[in-house]
């Protein structure tokens, strides 16, 4: 009997097992990277920038050209590729550890420089590769291993809001909020990538995608109900949407 | 070529642009300030980059991802913020990557004071960063060969792929000197076909890490550095040794100290027919412990004096080269301060014993 191939591995990513948690969405986002790059014919001339964290293994996942940053660092190291490269295609991925913390300057320097990069940035609401301490986007009353009571706003604030905070930037010129715990977050988030890589190309400015994402193992929770979780309690908090368009303030 | 008179920071800046300098990333801090500026006007003139980052920590990691890239990069900074720039350092020393690292050195401790010292000898050639990597280190003792040692730090971090910095001292930095620039073209960029330039879907992707979790992984990684910093130790000694053929004083000293400790032997040789000579080496790391070795046991050496900016760090390597065979002593002042030729001469007589 033939059989039609339907469905198969993005050519932009290794064939390798990732060595993320079961129902960690880490996978889904590294999907939807390579396959915007593949659709967009990008793959081949992409450089991508892997952050410290748990995706500090992304090298060894995408067939395009990798860089490994130190912690925070990626929009540093991007931008020193960028300038060598400026008709390279370069995108850094980062979580909430590297970039809402120890990497704050960079992302910040980054956006207001208009560096002409997409950074895809994967909240989970705190460090996983440690083992699940507290990020500035923990949620207040949420445990983590450095907060064993829960966050407390007294003590550590509120959760840093990213997306917002870039938003007010010039040289940024697509910011947006997407989920991926169920499929039509995922539909949108890709959409959301390839409008990022798309104005990288047409060298608007920069770009940056927050991804809300799992974290099963360090919120102690069943992938499924941590998709739920996430639903339940970080949208509230990390509200969807568009946060900065130039294209739509040119209509 | 006729003889041009050039502020140190300037012509160490139009040296590497000569040097085929494509990418600079920067950040200010007195007393090397006129580099990034004079990068900013000239570089970008030669179809270069210059990048003032938000701080020394981005500007390293910048030359980190330009360096991956293939291009000739560096950046320059001075004491407290080369002390930023460590993390960056060891990492491009462990991802195996070139690029040059400019230090016009300020006093310290902590912010110290903005004039001349040579205070991180130590972070220079020990290495500032964590892990076990080398940086050759070149120590200009005026502002020619400053100019000459930016070409030469340029095409040894592209043939070893490792960083190479330039060690100045701030005298050198804020000197006006003659420079004759040589009639060298600017070199054509050699192939590097490990750099991450995109694949074409023409070969396998390329990598640049310094990250190795399997500890056999990382041991060899280590095992394969060591190698080649033992082949840089044995073929980059760089040194050189002035004044009288048969001294008994031996001057140790590296930059701007080095010329002083000349000036100290002239007042000895006139003054007390005291013959002395001067032991200087260019490269700091590796550093030219036979050759020092040799110079201090010529029969008439019978004190080794070493002059320093600082409070004694050199001092550590001529007491290797000496390995015990002559008496060693030292005269430094750090902070900013500097010895006069005349407490030079002071001390070198004492250590002979006379007054």
């Amino acid at each position: 009997m033939e059989m039609d191939v339907v469905y198969q591995k993005s050519a932009g990513l290794e064939d390798v097992e990732f060595h993320y948690c079961p129902g960690c969405t880490h996978g889904i986002i590294h999907k939807l990277i390579a396959e915007v790059l593949v659709e967009l014919d990008l793959i081949g001339d992409t450089i991508g920038v892997a952050p410290v964290g748990c995706a500090v293994f992304a090298y060894d996942y995408f067939t395009c050209d990798m860089h490994e940053a130190a912690h925070g660092r990626a929009p540093a190291v991007a931008t020193g590729i960028k300038r060598a490269l400026p008709d390279k295609t370069v995108f850094t991925y980062q979580g909430d550890g590297d970039l809402a913390a120890i990497g704050t300057a960079e992302i910040v320097h980054a956006a207001m420089r208009g560096e002409k990069i997409t950074t895809i940035f994967v909240n989970n609401t705190n460090y996983g590769m440690t083992g699940g301490q507290m990020a500035p986007t923990t949620l207040i009353g949420q445990k983590v291993t450095t907060a064993p009571l829960g966050r407390s706003k007294e003590h550590y604030g509120s959760p840093i809001k990213v997306s917002e905070m870039l938003a007010t930037i010039e040289g940024a010129a697509y910011i947006e909020r997407v989920s991926v715990h169920n499929m039509a977050g995922i539909i949108r988030a890709k959409k959301a990538i390839k409008k990022a890589f798309q104005l990288q190309q047409e060298g608007a400015g920069f770009t940056l995608i927050e991804v809300l994402s799992t974290c099963p193992t360090n919120w102690g929770l069943t992938p499924n109900d941590a998709l739920n979780w996430l639903q339940d309690n970080m949208i509230p908090v990390f509200p969807l949407g568009v946060y900065r368009d130039i294209t739509a303030e040119d209509k | 070529m006729a003889k041009e008179l050039w502020k140190g920071n300037e012509a160490m800046a139009e040296a590497a642009i000569r040097a085929g300098l494509k990418c600079y990333f920067g950040y200010p801090i007195t007393p090397q300030s006129e580099i990034p500026e004079y990068f900013s006007l000239h570089l970008p003139e030669h179809g270069g980059v210059f990048l003032q980052a938000e701080s020394e920590i981005a500007a390293i990691n910048m030359v980190y991802g330009a360096a991956g890239s293939g291009v000739r990069t560096m950046t320059s900074s001075s004491s407290p913020g080369i002390s930023l720039k460590q993390e960056g350092i060891s990492y491009i020393a462990g991802s195996e990557l070139p690029c040059v690292i400019l230090n016009v050195m300020r006093g310290g401790p902590g912010l110290g004071t903005i004039q001349p010292a040579q205070g991180d000898y130590f972070q220079a050639t020990r290495g500032g960063g964590n892990g076990d990597y080398r940086v050759i280190v070149l120590a200009p003792a005026n502002v020619q060969e400053a100019t000459d040692l930016m070409r030469l730090a340029f095409d040894l971090a592209d043939k070893y792929r490792m960083p190479a910095m330039i060690l100045a001292d701030g005298m050198i930095g804020q000197m006006m000197e003659p420079v004759e620039w040589p009639d060298e073209p600017t070199p054509e960029p050699i192939a590097k076909p490990w750099a991450t330039t995109g694949t074409k879907g023409e070969r396998r992707h390329n990598i640049i890490n310094s990250l190795f979790m399997e500890p056999e992984a990382c041991a060899r990684h280590n095992e394969k550095l060591d190698q080649k910093y033992r082949t840089v130790a044995a073929n980059e000694t760089r040194f050189e040794l002035i004044g009288d053929e048969e001294p008994e004083i031996l001057f140790a000293a590296f930059g701007t100290p080095s010329r002083l400790a000349r000036a100290a032997g002239k007042i000895l040789e006139e003054e007390d027919g005291i013959k002395t000579a001067v032991f200087r080496p260019i490269s700091l790391w590796p550093y030219p412990y036979d050759a020092l070795y040799d110079a201090i046991n010529q029969e008439s050496v019978k004190a080794v004096v070493t002059v320093e900016l600082n409070t004694g760090q050199m001092l550590d390597d001529v007491k290797i080269a000496n390995q015990g065979s002559k008496p060693i002593s030292f005269i430094g002042k750090a902070g900013g301060m500097i010895p006069t030729p005349r407490e030079i001469a002071v001390a070198a007589k004492e250590a002979l014993g006379r007054k």
